[in-house]
């Protein structure tokens, strides 16, 4: 065996020489400066995420268990990018509150294994290596729900996401189990050509399904989401709803499109159903919800619906349309968590009321915040807007007009929830606004990085271009 | 860089400096800076129309066209007929006379400017798109700052008719969004590529089928924030809430994008869809224009007076449009156009009034034209020319809309245009009665003798409003030239 080979491995290697880098550094660094490790973490992290833009063939390893393309490249990317803007927002989080309490590099590690864990998934080439991922990236995250041991809220976050991830992975292997039962391979390639609409197939699918659902947070698989978003640090709220959403998305799109393409007229009546509900039952729970964590968590779900858009098409249109919102989303969440991240930390307000007349105070924050929500509603001309017109396009495009219909509606009651926040910042004026703050370098640069990515993502069209051409590896 | 394009990013580039103005004094300096070059523009366009139609028959001038988003066949494709040329002037100067009215703005100046001249973005983009996509886009660019505009510097129940406002505009534009993914997508009926291209579009014959089913959702989703009946509920309440401004723009300029929409999208792309369904719209139009009547007479705020007229004017916008012939779709170009001018001029009229009395109560206004002669005088104009008498604007498009719809024979139109005739009686006692009442009758108690009188911003704010409304209604052949000659596609396509 070549060991070049290894090099399609690249992603993973270097973030695994990351995580023992850390490790080692934390022996190194004397106490009175242990909170270098933030700035050494987001050094490392954001040189990994520069070499991860160099090209990387197409090809695959251990006789097919991993597997690479230009897209999957892309999207581990994407994730990078996402975990970036994380690290820079949270930044001043750890410095303050982590690190002092001596855990900043169990942070790191954990966070890093778990998008190690996120790459190992959507790379894979078999049932083996998926779940292998699968796990891996689950369960850092449980530990880092629950990291601010102090909050009892926190802890309750660990162990609802630890039992309830459990067991959505406990059923995705029985699921796995059945379609091997029925296929006799666990191989993608191998299961491609043999798999058939038999019952017991049908069946191993759904289960497996539910697994990735939950993931997902779809419905009805949803009901973890907002008392994990809310419990959970901040920092790690984002993770959840971002990145390991993206990659969930990233590799039920792959499984479905190609692996279980020959039972596409099976799912495409289930996401049908799911979407309608994951699509009304995020957005009308998402009305009456007065923290913000809480609110993004429901966004989110029907965020989620909206997604699954893209997915009932089963080609390349679908596949183009999905990254490119998946990527948009990262950045239009990633700005609304942030400005929440900034506050919390500055004054440990979360609710919406205690955003009351925010312009007047923090002029900045406030816009970076409307972008934002304008931006998950999908209003012209900021990013969002394209991300969900080019998945009704997908939609309308097999014919799903109906579908589409349902979906514009809930584009306008989520228009409804987004512009409460609006409100509360510009129409209000309150005599206990929060008073103004400046932001540190870190936020500041995670801010306007998202900010960038908001305004420019929509208008600059040959990015979209190069996802839909990368998108062919898949159908 | 075109003719037209400059059109966008002019008010771009006032929308950057008025960021970093500091304070009121800069900021409205800015933007009447900003909106005068625009309004020049505007009439060296109208010139440059008819320098271009006198070389060239095509039914677009100064056309560009650049591929956006290669897949979906998306292009930023820009051009100009006559009926955009008259709307875009239009819009150019109620942007000028909305900034001089706003000349005294005393909280977040510098942000109130920003939202009105994007909000002018988005109309002036939408009246010079051909590609449907980027249409979309300007519609909702111009529908979102209205959140903003009525929700900050409102007044009475502003949050409420803020929200209420934006989301039925912006569900008729998800609703619109559904018809224009149908056309879309049956665009390439006769074999050729997906399209977004009206000019293009308009060459298919898209099956009847999706007709049928798409004319409603691109229909009622234009014709929303024209306040079709019974979807108006957001105008009176978006009105009555608004500042000045923003009631003067969006009653003048944005709710001509309804209008537009349906004439040069709904009806022009998706002919055999508009004569299956126009009877059913044509009655809901009727009944717009009698039922916003009746209601204005029933109101006692002058805000709500106006919006209910509003609805009733609008409603024989499309009304006249669904009459199908070219007398009567003349009729309802002027009649944006000359709506447009004068309900800006009674919103900029009322907000000078509420200004110095602060009431808009009409039982507790009286004798206004003796303690203010040149507010009283020009309202006095204003509900003449309103009320259709000859001379004015109103007089000529409404001649021609009742006059194209008698041209149908049977029954069903003649007693449709009876009815919407009877709202000019209407729309007289209202604004007779109004009239009569602030403006003649005896002085209230609250109104002092010494309020203030109109100050120079104020009477050019209004002197570029009437100006063109005498303008029309003397003179009203240049205009329907103009607009004649940019009929004949959709005549072509439609009768």
């Amino acid at each position: 065996m070549d060991f070049s080979n290894f090099l399609l491995m690249r992603q993973e290697i270097l973030l695994l020489a990351i995580v023992l880098l850390l490790v080692i550094a934390e022996i190194f660094i004397s106490q009175p400066k242990k909170s270098s490790i933030v700035h050494l973490a987001i050094f490392l992290f954001g040189i990994h995420t520069i070499l991860g833009f160099f090209a990387l063939e197409e090809s695959s390893l251990f006789g097919g268990m991993f597997q690479t393309n230009g897209l999957i490249h892309f999207f581990k990317n994407v994730l990078n990018v996402g975990v970036f803007i994380i690290l820079l927002q949270s930044a001043d989080w750890l410095q303050e509150k982590i690190v002092t309490h001596n855990r900043g590099t169990e942070f790191f590690v954990l966070l890093f294994s778990s998008l190690l864990g996120m790459y190992f998934m959507i790379s894979a080439g078999d049932f083996l290596m998926f779940y292998l991922g699968l796990e891996l990236s689950t369960l850092p995250i449980a530990a880092l729900a629950a990291y601010e041991t102090a909050k009892r809220i926190s802890s309750e976050a660990g162990i609802k996401l630890i039992l309830s991830a459990a067991l959505a992975s406990g059923v995705s292997l029985f699921g796995i189990s059945m379609l091997y039962a029925t296929t006799g391979s666990i191989y993608f390639n191998d299961i491609i050509e043999v798999i058939t609409s038999t019952n017991l197939t049908i069946l191993g699918f759904i289960f497996f399904f539910a697994g990735l659902a939950f993931k997902i947070s779809l419905v009805p698989f949803h009901f973890w989401t907002a008392d994990v978003y809310e419990g959970a640090p901040i920092s790690i709220a984002s993770y959840l709803s971002v990145i390991s959403k993206g990659a969930a998305v990233f590799i039920l799109m792959i499984l479905l499109f190609t692996v279980l393409k020959p039972l596409m007229h099976i799912w495409e009546n289930i996401i049908y159903v799911i979407a309608i509900a994951t699509m009304f039952i995020g957005n009308l729970f998402a009305l009456r919800q007065q923290n913000m964590k809480r609110f993004l968590a429901f966004s989110s779900i029907a965020q989620a619906g909206f997604i699954l858009l893209g997915l009932i098409i089963g080609n390349q249109l679908g596949t183009a349309t999905v990254v490119y919102f998946v990527l948009v989303y990262v950045f239009s969440n990633l700005a609304a968590f942030g400005v929440v991240q900034a506050i919390s930390l500055q004054t440990g307000k979360e609710n919406i009321d205690d955003y009351e007349g925010l312009y007047r105070t923090n002029p900045n924050l406030s816009l970076v915040m409307m972008l934002a929500l304008f931006s998950l509603a999908g209003i012209p001309p900021v990013a969002g807007f394209f991300g969900k017109f080019f998945l009704f396009t997908a939609a309308a495009s097999e014919g799903y007009y109906l579908l589409v219909f349902i979906a514009v509606v809930n584009v306008t009651i989520s228009l409804y929830y987004y512009l409460l926040v609006v409100r509360a910042m510009f129409l209000r004026q309150s005599d206990n606004a929060i008073p103004f703050f400046k932001n540190k370098l870190y936020m500041r640069l995670g801010l306007l990085i998202t900010v960038l990515g908001i305004l420019i993502l929509g208008l600059y069209s040959p990015l979209y271009n190069y996802i839909f051409e990368l998108s062919s590896n898949f159908n | 860089m075109d003719i037209l394009t400059l059109f966008i990013t002019i008010p771009i580039l006032t929308v950057l400096a008025l960021v970093f103005t500091k304070g009121l004094k800069q900021a409205r300096i800015v933007s009447m800076v900003g909106s005068i070059v625009q309004l020049g523009m505007a009439i060296n366009l109208v010139f440059a129309y008819f320098k271009e139609r006198a070389v060239k028959d095509n039914i677009m001038v100064f056309i560009q066209d650049f591929v956006w988003y290669e897949q979906f066949n998306i292009h930023y494709h820009v051009g100009v007929d006559g009926i955009s040329v008259s709307l875009i002037l239009l819009t150019a100067i109620v942007v000028l006379a909305g900034v001089f009215i706003s000349w005294k703005m005393p909280d977040l100046p510098k942000e109130f400017f920003i939202s009105l001249i994007v909000l002018s973005i988005g109309v002036y983009g939408f009246f010079i798109s051909i590609d449907l996509f980027t249409m979309f886009v300007f519609f909702e660019i111009a529908v979102i700052p209205m959140y903003l505009l009525i929700g900050i510097w409102g007044s009475g129940p502003r949050e409420y008719s803020a929200m209420k406002l934006t989301l039925m505009l912006m569900g008729a534009s998800a609703v619109l969004l559904v018809g224009i993914l149908g056309i879309y997508f049956n665009s390439d009926a006769d074999g050729g590529a997906l399209t977004f291209n009206i000019l293009e579009i308009a060459q298919v014959n898209i099956p009847f089928e999706a007709q049928k089913l798409f004319f409603p959702l691109t229909f009622v989703g234009f014709a929303v924030i024209g306040a079709l009946f019974p979807f108006h509920t957001w105008s009176p309440d978006g009105h009555a809430s608004a500042p000045t401004a923003v009631s003067m723009l969006h009653a003048g300029v944005l709710m001509k994008l309804g209008g537009y929409g349906v004439f040069r999208v709904a009806m022009y792309l998706l002919p055999e869809g508009t004569l299956h369904w126009t009877d059913f719209f044509l009655v809901l139009a009727a009944i717009g224009v009698v039922y916003g009547a009746f209601s204005a007479i029933k109101q006692t705020d002058l805000k709500y007076i106006n919006a209910y007229a509003s609805v009733s004017h609008l409603g024989l916008v499309l009304f006249a449009l669904l009459m199908l012939n070219k007398t009567a779709w003349n009729g309802a170009i002027i009649q944006s156009l000359s709506h447009g001018l004068l309900t800006a001029m009674f919103f900029a009229l009322i907000g000078m009034i509420y200004g110095r009395t602060h009431t808009r109560d009409i039982n507790k206004l009286g004798g206004m034209m003796k303690i203010l002669p040149f507010i009283g005088a020009i309202y006095v104009i204003t509900g003449l020319a309103y009320l259709g008498l000859p001379g004015f604007s109103g007089f000529v498009a409404e001649m021609n809309i009742f006059v194209g719809g008698f041209q149908h024979p049977d029954m069903f139109h003649r007693v449709l245009t009876v009815l919407a005739v009877s709202s000019i009686v209407v729309t007289a006692v209202y604004i007779l009665r109004l009239v009569g009442k602030i403006m003649m009758g005896p002085l209230e108690t609250n109104n002092t003798e010494n309020l203030p009188k109109a100050t120079w911003y104020e009477k050019t704010g209004i002197l570029l409003l009437i100006i063109p409304v005498i303008g029309i209604g003397v003179a009203p052949l240049w205009l329907s030239d103009m607009i004649m000659d940019s009929l004949q596609p959709f005549i072509q396509g439609l009768l």
